[in-house]
């Protein structure tokens, strides 16, 4: 049997859907205080999570590959265009500082019952639209800068896999200690209870809030 | 009766979690998760059945029509999955609660129009940059793609910028 698969099948997308938004749900991630919080430095686990997630990836490709499992050059691996990617991820950036969500986040939340992730996704659909209408003028920004056909860190820097690995894992622990700290001096992660339990945005407590604001 | 709130997964164990189902995506499908790429298809689709000859005519949504039915595709199956798996870990974890979350100091029509507009950046910088945080971000960085990186420091500098911005809407 050689790896990858290539199963594009209809069991293997719900398998890893179900895996990806169970992991992302009980991360979290359904929360938009605590997506957030990350930008404003309060709260670590968007780094902490997507960091350990790459490095747990990375390493598992790095040792199929090793180890012959899977060949070389086997699974899709991006290209960058340097100002397309850069200003696209800043207006994803943009975004879910302004609505709370990334795409991924954003279908997880709304599975937790948050309705606003549902004008999320509608402001996605609408954002898409707004793409596509104008993509004929935006073609030059969005081709510029090309790099080499799925360039990768190893390539880029001109020092074996394993050294970029070993890089990532100090980057995370310095992350993680860093953001611990800082979690510690703004009160803590926000928990589970703090973004479910005590907060007065349940539909149903509306009418209460508005009173509380006019007073 | 309110049900008990279980805790989320501490960041350490919920990161190889997602890192795990991630390669086992990888070695299924030999290419990762993603998100964006299901809002897109959703879009041509949609516009294909209100405005059927322009969404045809044009050049970005146009080719997802050629094949006739622009959702039925892997990434569609997926998401449904990723509403089931978080269904799942909500409904057993006394997490799910219908309600308006969001901008935390705003009342619920702010936090409305701030969904919807950050939804609008999103989508259009997602196309921009040819996927979105689990596409490029976690599926680019997997593999250890250039694209991946400049794809979250951007992403970071500019949400830490906004965030300054927007202190009087959110917490």
């Amino acid at each position: 049997m050689t790896l990858p698969l290539y199963d594009n099948g209809v069991a293997s997308g719900l398998l890893s859907g179900l895996l990806f938004g169970y992991a992302l749900e009980n991360a979290g991630f359904a929360s938009p205080r605590k997506l957030t919080a990350q930008f404003r430095f309060t709260d670590w686990s968007v780094f902490k999570v997507m960091f350990t997630a790459i490095i747990v990836a990375a390493i598992g490709l790095y040792a199929a590959m090793a180890f012959g499992w899977m060949p070389a050059k086997s699974v899709y691996v991006p290209t960058t265009f340097f100002w397309a990617t850069l200003t696209g991820g800043a207006l994803v950036g943009a975004g879910m500082a302004v609505g709370g969500y990334c795409p991924g986040t954003s279908t997880v939340a709304f599975a937790t019952g948050r309705l606003d992730a549902l004008f999320f996704m509608i402001g996605m659909v609408l954002g898409t639209g707004l793409f596509s209408g104008l993509f004929d003028s935006l073609k030059g920004f969005y081709l510029a800068g090309e790099g080499p056909q799925a360039q990768t860190l190893d390539g880029l820097l001109g020092i074996p896999t394993w050294a970029v690995l070993v890089i990532l894992i100090v980057v995370a622990v310095l992350g993680f200690a860093l953001g611990t700290r800082l979690e510690r001096a703004s009160g803590g992660a926000l928990t589970a209870e703090q973004v479910n339990g005590d907060d007065k945005l349940e539909i149903v407590e509306h009418v209460e809030i508005v009173d509380i604001r006019a007073r | 009766m309110q049900p008990t709130i279980r805790p989320f997964w501490p960041p350490l164990i919920a990161g190889i979690a997602l890192g795990l189902a991630l390669l086992l995506t990888f070695l299924l499908t030999g290419h990762g998760l993603g998100a964006s790429g299901f809002f897109t298809r959703l879009t041509a689709w949609f516009g294909g059945e209100v405005a059927g000859p322009a969404t045809h005519a044009n050049s970005y949504l146009g080719p997802y029509l050629k094949g006739g039915a622009p959702l039925a595709t892997w990434i569609s199956w997926e998401i449904l999955g990723v509403l089931i798996g978080g269904l799942i870990g909500a409904l057993t974890s006394g997490r799910f609660k219908l309600r308006l979350d969001g901008a935390t100091k705003l009342s619920g029509s702010g936090r409305l129009a701030l969904a919807l507009g950050g939804g609008v950046l999103t989508g259009f910088g997602a196309r921009l940059a040819r996927g979105c945080t689990s596409g490029i971000g976690l599926s680019g960085g997997a593999p250890l793609a250039v694209a991946a990186f400049l794809f979250l420091i951007g992403f970071f500098i500019a949400g830490v910028a906004v965030s300054v911005l927007l202190r009087r809407a959110w917490v």
